[in-house]
């Protein structure tokens, strides 16, 4: 489980701060940002313009191209089902519809306790071990429904 | 102490193999070794003991396995239900020519000493002695071609590189490995990250190139926290900085983590993606290597392209081009995935046949019903039949029944897969995917899923399927990029080879 710093301004441009200098800062800003807040907050984008010396539009439009950068904080947990072919192969469309029903959530959704964000993830790596999935960056194979619960279960 | 080898690869993470290595390290005072894995998922969590015999396994082990498993002698390779024997002597590994992947699941992945003790550095060293054109020279007589999928000579696009003019250049490595069915980059970066680096540093003496970058996928937290890691021993014992082992050259890495856009595997997506852009396609001409990364010279491979450098310099280009079929020299490290009894990584010399590769090696499905389909090459790659089996593993054979080995992963199903719905998500996963820059693409995926999900709800079936076919020409034809102009691969090999799958709701309609 990660520990998200609140909102501040200040420390945003300390972190931006720090990764401007290099060579296309954007994503590790962008990465750095999301590692703090656990998402990429609005506030944070013209921030980001005026210290590239881009856009406001140019960074909303970076930042929204890519799946990983959340605009809204996560859960305590964040659980990654794997959607891809080998996964699907051994019932992962089944699996992420039982997880799904069972947490009351849809992709990008997090419980109503605030415990769990659940996300859809093309592929791990783990595609001899599936379905796979990934819960708070912990790797997980031969995934069903009890294992799927037994690990939200130790995690929390 | 007796010295005991665990993977810490993350397919062995996700089957418990760090609850497996807390168990063994309780269970009594060993000196505990995290490896990578030799790629035998099924055997995994897998125990390496040392002994004076050779290193013995045992496996799949659970954590309650451990407390028997001492009793039973663990420690000196004892008795057990779960001992395997000498690992190299395992049909699957038995059977492999492990030249890439020689290291991996072997050594400690993070230690340079074990590193140059297994043969690694010698390929640089040769290629500093032979210097840039010699080495250029024996890359491409090896016939060495892109492993990321697309197959390209390797040497020739390092001699573009080096004979363009740019007042830097340099290597960016295509990590991003997106494709469902694969995963050899993340085993080697995760089993033996020097390797990586050892080829990146020979195609930057090659061509030139000073600073190399690495493009690794978010997906892949260990394999980027390994590499790091060897990226800091690496400077610390001078392979990387301002004087590379002594020779004057200077060469340096930087990694970079993608954030979850499959689009940024192609390469001048990467770029984009690298420059601090939205990962978009860009049109070619011109090519990376004479205007790539930041506008200067560019040599993009894949991780396991340059990680089949090493060997090729240290035993040379004849050595490795005697291997393979055709015009496909060298090995291949084939991705065994799915629904299959013995998944894991299988390093061959091209041409074995599909049937081979699924049925023998991979041991038929998990659940043990038939296979129906086997999907070649990842999420772009064509449904192969059982009655394609005879296929062998090579870029031509593949191409020529309208399919591709791409980067090497073979995804098996069994009899309840349905090919109308692998086509729509195909479809859907190209329009979530799409880039957005051209129009085919973009638009065309969206107009695929619909069209394919009229065509399930038995809706004019023979007009949507032709509508389908020309689409589908329409996107491999007018697409800027792979994705686009791939994907009609899988929807058309799941509409020629099982037709029935996309007559279903008009069959039950007729009823």
């Amino acid at each position: 489980m990660a520990e998200y710093e609140p909102w501040a301004a200040s420390r945003a441009a300390e972190i931006i701060a720090v990764h401007a200098g290099q060579e296309g800062a954007t994503l590790p800003i962008l990465h750095a940002l999301q590692q703090t807040f656990g998402y990429v907050p609005a506030q944070a984008i013209p921030q980001i313009a005026e210290a590239l010396n881009l856009t406001r539009a140019e960074v909303h439009g970076i930042a929204s191209f890519y799946h990983d950068f959340r605009s809204a904080p996560p859960g305590r947990h964040v659980l990654r089902l794997c959607r891809a072919e080998a996964c699907q192969s051994l019932g992962a469309d089944r699996l992420a519809a039982e997880v799904q029903a069972r947490l009351d959530v849809d992709w990008h959704d997090t419980t109503g306790d605030g415990a769990v964000t659940l996300e859809p993830v093309f592929c791990l790596g783990l595609c001899a071990v599936g379905p796979s999935g990934m819960l708070d960056g912990k790797p997980l194979g031969r995934l069903d429904v009890a294992r799927v619960k037994a690990a939200l279960d130790a995690a929390r | 102490m007796t010295r005991v080898f665990i993977s810490r690869d993350a397919a062995s993470l996700a089957l418990g193999a760090d609850t497996v290595a807390a168990a063994v390290a309780a269970a009594g005072p060993v000196e505990l070794v995290r490896t990578g894995s030799r790629g035998m998922f099924w055997l995994e969590p897998m125990i390496e003991v040392e002994t004076p015999a050779g290193r013995i396994a045992y496996g799949p082990v659970q954590p309650e396995d451990v407390p028997g498993l001492h009793s039973a002698g663990l420690l000196t390779g004892g008795a057990h239900g779960l001992r395997l024997g000498r690992p190299e002597e395992l049909a699957f590994l038995a059977a492999q020519t492990r030249l890439t992947f020689a290291r991996c699941g072997v050594t400690d992945p993070v230690s340079l000493e074990e590193y140059r003790r297994h043969g690694g550095l010698k390929g640089l060293a040769r290629a500093i002695e032979i210097g840039p054109a010699a080495t250029i020279t024996a890359v491409t007589d090896a016939g060495l071609r892109g492993r990321g999928g697309a197959g390209f000579p390797t040497g020739i696009k390092w001699r573009t590189a080096a004979e363009a003019k740019g007042p830097r250049k340099f290597i960016v490595c295509n990590a991003d490995e997106g494709d469902s069915g694969t995963f050899a980059d993340r085993m080697l970066m995760e089993g033996d990250p020097y390797c990586l680096i050892e080829g990146m540093v020979i195609a930057g003496l090659a061509v030139g190139a000073t600073k190399g970058w690495i493009y690794t996928r978010s997906e892949y937290p260990h394999a980027a926290a390994t590499f790091d890691a060897a990226l800091v021993n690496a400077r610390r014992a001078g392979l990387l900085g301002a004087d590379v082992l002594g020779s004057g050259f200077a060469f340096d890495i930087e990694q970079r983590i993608g954030a979850g856009a499959y689009i940024c595997g192609e390469e001048t997506s990467l770029l984009d993606s690298l420059e601090g852009r939205r990962g978009q396609v860009r049109a070619k001409p011109p090519l990376p290597a004479h205007k790539g990364l930041f506008g200067c010279p560019t040599v993009i491979n894949n991780v396991i392209t340059l990680a089949s450098v090493p060997v090729i310099l240290a035993e040379g280009a004849a050595h490795y081009r005697d291997i393979g079929m055709g015009r496909s020299r060298g090995t291949m490290p084939i991705q065994i995935a799915g629904n299959v009894r013995h998944g894991g990584l299988f390093e061959a010399g091209f041409g074995l046949t599909l049937g081979e590769i699924v049925e023998d090696i991979g041991g038929g499905t998990l659940t043990g019903r038939p296979i129906r389909a086997v999907q070649v090459g990842g999420p772009l790659g064509a449904y192969f039949p059982p009655a394609l089996f005879d296929t062998p593993f090579d870029y031509e054979a593949f191409a020529a029944r309208d399919g591709l080995i791409g980067h090497g992963g073979v995804v098996v199903f069994d009899d309840t897969v349905d090919l109308a719905r692998q086509a729509r998500f195909a479809m859907e996963f190209c329009a979530e995917e799409s880039c957005g820059k051209c129009t085919p693409c973009r638009i065309g995926s969206v107009r695929g899923m619909e069209v394919i999900d009229r065509i399930l709800a038995g809706d004019r079936v023979d007009a949507n399927l032709t509508l389908l076919r020309d689409l589908c020409e329409t996107m491999k034809f007018g697409s800027l990029c792979a994705l686009g102009g791939f994907i009609p691969y899988p929807v058309m090999s799941a509409l020629i080879h099982f037709p029935e799958d996309f007559r279903r709701a008009s069959a039950l309609a007729a009823d």
